[in-house]
């Protein structure tokens, strides 16, 4: 045990010291990775299953599930799916009555993590791939939560209704008086990835632009998965924002719908995964974690569902545009920390729900 | 005679009177279950975060305008609503119960299927038909007339949408209310006015109409109160089309960071104008006594229609469309299409989405447990108190019986929305933590359900004569036997009607649950609202195809026993 727990140490001060990061605070706080032993698998089998709350698409969300039920027969995941401030406002709900259901949970605002770990939350727990392979910026100091996936959210069109060379380019684009009602876009008060992007757009762009586009008679839906199939249905021409999962999704599938990386940048999203202090079923946590930020579930999350992984071991799908080509904003979790409210507030006045 | 004399005594003579000790234990359950909740409201509505007196909140519902907004829009709603089901259900009522079109027995059952459709799965239904782009009817335009991309015929997500598809699911209120008023009415005062010289319409007009008003204006307000009331619609066509209802808000003030007090000021307007209504149908109603004067009835009389009657009929059936069978047919095509805006094809067929709810949705087979769970709790206690309050109530067994007749009918003047929000306020804090239970929604369920129950046993029990009851107690059967052995039986298919009629209305609630669920705690209604959030709208058609198979098995069950049993013989009104 000793030795394991000093190996496991020196692993991460290596790797700490490789990225050249501050890791003083890494050694100090976060606890020894954890790799997936018998005994783990056997805790979490006597628990028999785990519940997980998630704001990725529910496709996606029980093809995770289904491939970690499949890899560990008898432990089974029952998958709470909403928008990420649905979620958020429910487990706030739930701890506010001492009831402790969830017991990992994945948010499009890493916002929330920052709540979470102020009110002492979070179980430090690191799995082996985040401590070998995760760079530092994607992972807690204190080993509370890591980056479970990445999400853009994007224009895209549908190709059926707009020409490529017609398409918006750009945010600006988007205000041309031809897009008016042909627009849909979801809502920072139910999903994260919205808020994400709401903020980075109101600070890089100005509310300015979002009262502008609140003029352009939006269609006004909730997920940021749903605008992508609004869009592929063919109700609207144009998303102003949503995931650019679901359009990989629907075009590799063969919908109408063609993704558009904005001139001005794309908002990026962080999706952390993190365990509860007080999960019910503690092992088959740990043990879902471990799965989620595997080789194996990482690229199932990048193939099937379109995700943009850290992992360094996964490959992207030919025919995505690569990550790293890619002109993102600056995500700043603690600056929508602070602003969450406001956002919200300001957003309902301008569009009107 | 002696039946008066004996009953009396017998009180008096045991030392104790059981009734009395369950009318006490009754009154105190629906105490709990109406006064607590409402308490909490009002009590969080006037203070602040500090527990002190406040009017803020409500200055803050006045002066804020995405507060204001939404009271207006309802307003509008209610009212617009309430016009257009008297217009078309009025005269659709009076065809069903005075005329003779062909096919009555079916459009009464249509409008029954209409009745028991949840009003959110219409309106999600109502997308998949009339969204401007991809609605079905709009596409079918756009072949049949050659209209250029951009045009639509309907555009539901607006707010003459909306008041479109809350009629569709409210007009069997009024339907139902004038359909049964003109069956009762007697036809001795049309036959009199026929004698002294009117024709068929003048009579109609002179006598039929101003006797059946008071049952068309109870309806106008029933109507009214439905629209102002309902959740799941407008959560579903509002918020695309950037508007607000005031339930609508009131469940927004729930997301993160939620505003409690000001949900409890945001839906005391509702209460209270609610309960101002529900007194105005009464004194409505309970003026229309005089249209049953004549005693015992004669059958109604039927006016020959001719060959209009076929027309009356289409009518009815271009009606019935709207509610029944484009959006079932909606449903039907998005669970067997690929694209779910898409009509059924040979390349377009799949039964995956069957599979998907089925076998890979985790949440389903919970949902599924714990809607059927929930239904069948709620109809079977729901059924024993409404039987026993009836009991104590119609037989006058003790006194007291109005004040328990007036709890049981209360919470009718609750909207669904309001009773989520009190009972969310009343059992997340000690000393009753129900959150996160399925006592909550048992709870909830029990007292949206109760005023019906209640009238339905009641109006039961009305039929049954005492003279049955007493003249078994004379025989020497004690109260208790007496029920058992008399009114048990008589009241068998009633009971099971009832138990019925609660169960499907509670399978399909939302309005209370959206407030009340957790995850452990989801029913099928809820679930469909959070996947409607996330756009998938297959396994939405899904699980309201199962809810459709399920409610039409149970309203078809109620049906054969009504129609079969005994109960309809008793009622001679």
């Amino acid at each position: 045990m000793r030795d394991r727990f000093s190996r496991r140490d020196l692993l991460k001060a290596s790797a700490a010291l490789a990225l050249g990061l501050p890791s003083t605070r890494v050694l100090a706080a976060a606890p020894p990775a954890t790799a997936v032993t018998p005994a783990l698998i056997e805790a979490a089998k006597k628990e028999g299953k785990v519940v997980y709350y998630t704001s990725v698409d529910l496709p996606l969300a029980e093809k995770i599930a289904k491939a970690f039920e499949a890899r560990y027969p008898g432990v089974a995941v029952r998958v709470e799916r909403t928008g990420a401030e649905r979620l958020f406002q429910r487990i706030g709900q739930e701890y506010g009555s001492r009831i402790h259901a969830v017991d990992v949970v994945n948010s499009s605002d890493a916002a929330h993590f920052i709540v979470w770990t102020r009110n002492g939350l979070l179980a430090p727990f690191v799995p082996e791939d985040v401590a070998r392979h995760y760079p530092a910026v994607h992972k807690d100091a204190d080993g509370l939560f890591a980056t479970f996936r990445i999400g853009l959210s994007i224009i895209a069109y549908n190709t059926n209704t707009v020409k490529a060379e017609e398409a918006p380019k750009s945010f600006a684009d988007l205000l041309d008086p031809k897009w008016a009602g042909k627009i849909v876009k979801a809502h920072p008060g139910y999903s994260g990835t919205i808020l994400t992007a709401t903020f980075q757009l109101a600070r890089d762009l100005g509310w300015d632009y979002l009262e502008k586009l609140g003029r352009q008679r939006i269609m006004q839906l909730q997920s940021a998965s749903d605008p992508p199939k609004k869009l592929a249905l063919g109700e609207r021409a144009v998303q102003a924002d949503g995931n650019e999962y679901n359009i990989f999704q629907i075009k590799e599938s063969g919908g109408p719908v063609e993704p558009v990386y904005a001139a001005e940048g794309t908002p990026l999203v962080i999706g952390p995964n993190g365990l509860f202090k007080n999960a019910p079923n503690p092992n088959a946590a740990r043990l879902f974690q471990c799965f989620c930020f595997s080789p194996e579930c990482q690229q199932l999350i990048s193939d099937v569902g379109g995700q943009r992984s850290v992992h360094p071991q996964v490959k992207e799908k030919a025919g995505r545009k690569p990550f790293k080509d890619i002109k993102t904003m600056k995500e700043d979790a603690a600056g929508v920390e602070k602003s969450a409210e406001e956002i919200k507030a300001r957003y309902s006045k301008i569009f009107k729900v | 005679m002696t039946i008066a004399v004996s009953d009396p005594p017998a009180r008096m003579t045991h030392g104790f009177d059981y009734t009395k000790l369950v009318l006490y234990g009754f009154a105190l359950v629906l105490c709990v279950l109406i006064v607590l909740p409402m308490s909490w409201l009002v009590y969080y509505a006037f203070v602040d975060k500090d527990g002190a007196f406040t009017l803020r909140n409500f200055a803050t519902l006045v002066n804020d305008p995405t507060l204001l907004d939404p009271l207006i829009t309802t307003f509008t709603l209610a009212f617009s609503t309430s016009l257009i089901c008297c217009v078309v259900a009025a005269p659709m009522g009076w065809l069903v119960a005075r005329t003779d079109m062909p096919l009555r027995r079916t459009v009464r059952l249509l409008v029954t299927a209409s009745f028991v459709t949840p009003p959110f799965l219409g309106a999600i239904a109502w997308e998949l038909l009339a969204a401007p782009n991809s609605g079905l009817i709009n596409k079918v335009y756009r072949i049949v007339t050659g209209a250029d991309a951009d045009s639509h015929l309907f555009n539901i997500y607006s707010f003459p949408g909306l008041i479109f598809v809350v009629t569709c699911y409210t007009f069997p209120y009024v339907f139902v209310l004038v359909a049964n008023a003109l069956e009762r009415t007697p036809s001795e005062l049309e036959d009199a006015s026929s004698i002294l010289g009117a024709s068929t319409w003048e009579t109609a007009r002179r006598v039929t109409v101003p006797l059946v008003l008071p049952a068309i204006l109870a309806g106008a307000l029933v109507a009214f109160l439905q629209a102002m009331t309902l959740f799941g619609s407008p959560a579903i066509l509002a918020l695309p089309a950037g508007f607000h209802t005031m339930t609508t808000k009131i469940w927004s003030l729930f997301q993160y960071p939620p505003k409690p007090e000001l949900a409890a000021a945001a839906s005391l307007p509702l209460l209270i104008l609610t309960v101002i209504l529900l007194r105005a149908e009464h004194t409505i109603l309970g003026r229309r006594s005089y249209a049953v004067l004549g005693g015992k009835n004669s059958d109604p009389r039927l006016i020959r229609l001719g060959w209009l009657r076929w027309v009356a009929l289409a009518m009815c059936f271009i009606v019935l469309l709207n509610p029944v069978f484009l959006p079932y047919a909606a449903l039907f095509n998005a669970t067997f299409s690929k694209v779910a805006s898409q009509f059924i094809s040979f390349s377009n067929f799949t039964v995956h989405n069957i599979h998907f709810v089925l076998f890979e949705l985790s949440a389903t087979k919970l949902a599924l447990y714990n809607t059927f769970v929930l239904g069948i709790a709620t109809a079977t206690i729901g059924t024993v108190i409404a039987v026993v309050i009836s009991y104590l109530t119609t037989r006058e067994a003790v006194t007291g019986h109005k004040a328990l007749g007036f709890l049981a009918t209360a919470p009718v003047a609750i909207p669904g929305i309001v009773l989520g929000v009190g009972l969310f306020l009343s059992y997340t804090r000690p000393p009753f933590v129900l959150y996160g239970t399925l006592w909550i929604l048992l709870l909830a369920f029990l007292t949206l359900a109760m005023p019906a129950a209640y009238q339905q046993m009641q109006s039961a029990f009305k039929a049954i004569h005492p003279e049955l009851e007493d003249a078994s107690r004379i025989l020497g059967a004690t109260r208790l036997k007496a029920l058992r052995q008399i009114t048990a039986p008589l009241l068998r298919t009633s009971v099971i009607a009832t138990w019925c009629f609660v169960f499907v209305g509670t399978i399909r609630e939302l309005s209370a649950a959206v407030m009340l669920f957790t995850s452990e705690t989801k029913v099928i209604s809820v679930l469909i609202f959070d996947l409607n959030e996330s756009g998938d709208l297959a396994a939405i058609s899904v699980l309201g195809l199962i809810m459709l198979v399920v409610t039409s098995g149970i309203v078809a069950l109620a049906n054969r026993l009504r129609l079969g049993g005994g109960s309809v013989r008793l009622r001679d009104n």
